[in-house]
């Protein structure tokens, strides 16, 4: 059974601790500005949202990216950037209608989630449990990537 | 059943193997005039700036990738289509038969009618071995006249630049990337390369290239003095390759005309990538876009139709991402704006940040922006979904930066988990 992140809003308090164990994880930094999930804040309503990739199974980014950077862990179902092979070319992140594949400028690569390889660091550094790693079926993603498919 | 696909760029390569996924039994030809493994002409200026070697520009990477899948490449030039007979006619002599056709033979550099134009070292950059040409003759101190700042003169201008020559770009439009960027931006692309060291002449013509004194050409202009150069890169559009198709019977205009399943007018014949006018998401119309995003999508829906299965194009947003020195741009859709829509706009000229949206009604149906790297994506998703936006084009109108919130506030799954509506 393929796992994937849940990622349940409302109970965000906006800490950043996803974001920081991401990029000390990836960069080994910690710089929100370059973690993989973000989240966003909403003033007005006064709510957080954690944002990241869904694995999409269009996978728009490794469909497009023209030098096959783009792969598929055969074990965890994500969709992976080979980064001695991407050349920065940034088709990927005008093609993910997520906007969730970015340019790293300090690497000259792009940068996704790849869940860590099956052992996400957010889900892990979540305190409230608003990211949690589960089985696939129960994420209702489904209907989420639908959505963001969509066209007429 | 035997496919055949002439063509081995990104549209022939998904095609055929996808085809391959959907049929594991059909035979598969992907036809290729050029004598490389199929490769990628986008990465081609990573290859001039020496980062990555030929095989990084090659479309699939691992070893055999093609014989793996039984799909049978084929180096030859594709003279003429007999639909009538299902057959094929090779530069070699040889003929080939068809059960489905794929044209896929995807687009080449124009020469503008300019006197001198066909002399030995004026390149295109288009081929690998354009790429090889240009990356020996170019270097520091080397005079460089680049014509044309288009998309693809763009993307080699970083390269060449960056090789440490002596740079002049010329472009007779009044801005760079005209068919990418509106006025403001396209300036701001220009003063940022006038930044970095590299002279740009907008709304300026070559009218001749005559053999120079201590370097190799002169460049005669239509206005102020002539220009020295030991190299001249043209850089000036790209047109369908659908030469081969006259007196075939298969109708084209600019490029092959294709339906909605990418069928052409001849039975078992289909097209696809920037030899297809496809449809376009935005207008609805039928058009060569020319771009990588689309030529993959064209690839994979026209074998699910070759393979039997009804695919139907939705239509491809048209969209661009460019790189020049470091200053990042993309703009999709239709960007340009329409008669009966409004906009959002954000410029910040000192730091090279722009942002400009074009809406109809409540739907975002185009966006440029510059300076801008993170979740540009979602412009794309917006446009596709054409989801209303509500109250969130009033806050886009007063603060375009807030983009990605709207993007979530908009996309139902979330909203109901959180709560926003």
């Amino acid at each position: 059974m393929l796992k994937a992140l849940q990622i349940e809003p409302a109970k965000c308090t906006g800490c950043l601790q996803c974001e920081l164990a991401c990029s000390w994880e990836n960069e080994q930094v910690f710089n929100p500005s370059k973690s993989r999930i973000k989240v966003f804040t909403f003033h007005d309503e006064g709510r957080f949202v954690p944002y990241t990739c869904t694995q999409c199974t269009e996978a728009w980014c490794m469909q497009t990216c023209p030098v096959d950077a783009i792969v598929i862990n055969e074990t965890t179902g994500a969709k992976e950037v080979i980064e001695e092979v991407c050349v920065g070319c940034k088709v990927c992140t005008i093609a993910c209608p997520f906007g969730t594949i970015n340019y790293n400028s300090s690497s000259g690569k792009v940068i996704k989630c790849d869940l860590c390889g099956g052992e996400p660091e957010c889900a892990k550094a979540c305190p409230t449990d608003a990211i949690t790693y589960v089985d696939a079926d129960h994420t209702g993603l489904a209907r989420m990537r639908a959505h963001a498919a969509g066209g007429d | 059943m035997d496919h055949v696909i002439i063509g081995a760029g990104p549209a022939g390569v998904v095609a055929a193997e996808t085809l391959r996924k959907l049929d594991k039994s059909a035979g598969i030809t992907l036809i290729g005039d050029e004598p490389e493994p199929p490769y990628s002409r986008m990465a081609l200026p990573y290859y001039l700036v020496q980062q990555i070697p030929e095989e990084g520009t090659y479309l699939r990477k691992t070893r055999d990738y093609f014989g793996h899948r039984k799909i049978n490449l084929v180096q030859d030039r594709v003279t003429s289509v007999l639909p009538d007979e299902h057959t094929l006619r090779l530069d070699s002599g040889e003929t080939m038969r068809y059960d489905k056709l794929l044209i896929a033979t995807g687009s080449r550099p124009v020469s503008p009618p300019i006197p001198g134009i066909e002399q030995e070292g004026i390149h295109t950059c288009w081929t690998l071995d354009d790429g090889r040409a240009i990356a020996a003759s170019t270097g520091p101190g080397a005079k460089i006249v680049l014509m044309g700042a288009g998309f693809i003169g763009c993307i080699i201008l970083e390269a060449l630049a960056k090789s440490g020559a002596d740079l002049i770009v010329v472009e007779m439009e009044d801005r760079m990337v005209p068919r990418m960027m509106n006025a403001t931006a396209g300036n701001m692309i220009k003063q940022w390369c006038i930044g970095k060291g590299v002279h740009v002449l907008t709304s300026t013509r070559v009218m001749a290239i005559e053999p120079g004194d201590g370097h190799r050409f002169k460049v005669i202009l239509d206005q102020g003095v002539p220009l020295d150069a030991d190299l001249i890169v043209s850089a000036t559009g790209v047109r369908s390759n659908i030469g081969f198709l006259e007196g075939s019977g298969i109708q084209t205009e600019t490029g092959v005309l294709i339906d909605r399943n990418m069928r052409t007018s001849a039975v078992d014949v289909y097209a696809a990538g920037d030899v297809a006018e496809g449809i376009d998401f935005s207008t609805g119309d039928y058009s060569v876009q020319a771009i990588q995003p689309t030529a993959t999508e064209h690839g994979l829906l026209a074998a699910k139709n070759m393979a039997g299965l009804d695919a139907r194009h939705k239509g491809s947003i048209n969209m661009n991402v460019l790189d020049t020195l470091g200053l990042i741009s993309s703009s999709f859709g239709l960007w340009m704006g329409t008669d009966k829509g409004d906009s959002a706009e954000q410029v910040n000229p000192a730091r090279y940040q722009y942002l400009n949206l074009q809406f109809e009604e409540d739907v975002l149906v185009g966006a440029t922006t510059l300076g801008l790297t993170l979740h540009v994506g979602v412009l794309r998703g917006l446009i596709q979904t054409r989801v209303r936006l509500g109250k969130w084009k009033e806050r886009l109108k007063a603060d375009p930066s807030r983009i990605m919130e709207a993007y979530l506030a908009c996309t139902q799954p979330v909203s109901i988990n959180t709560g926003l509506f």
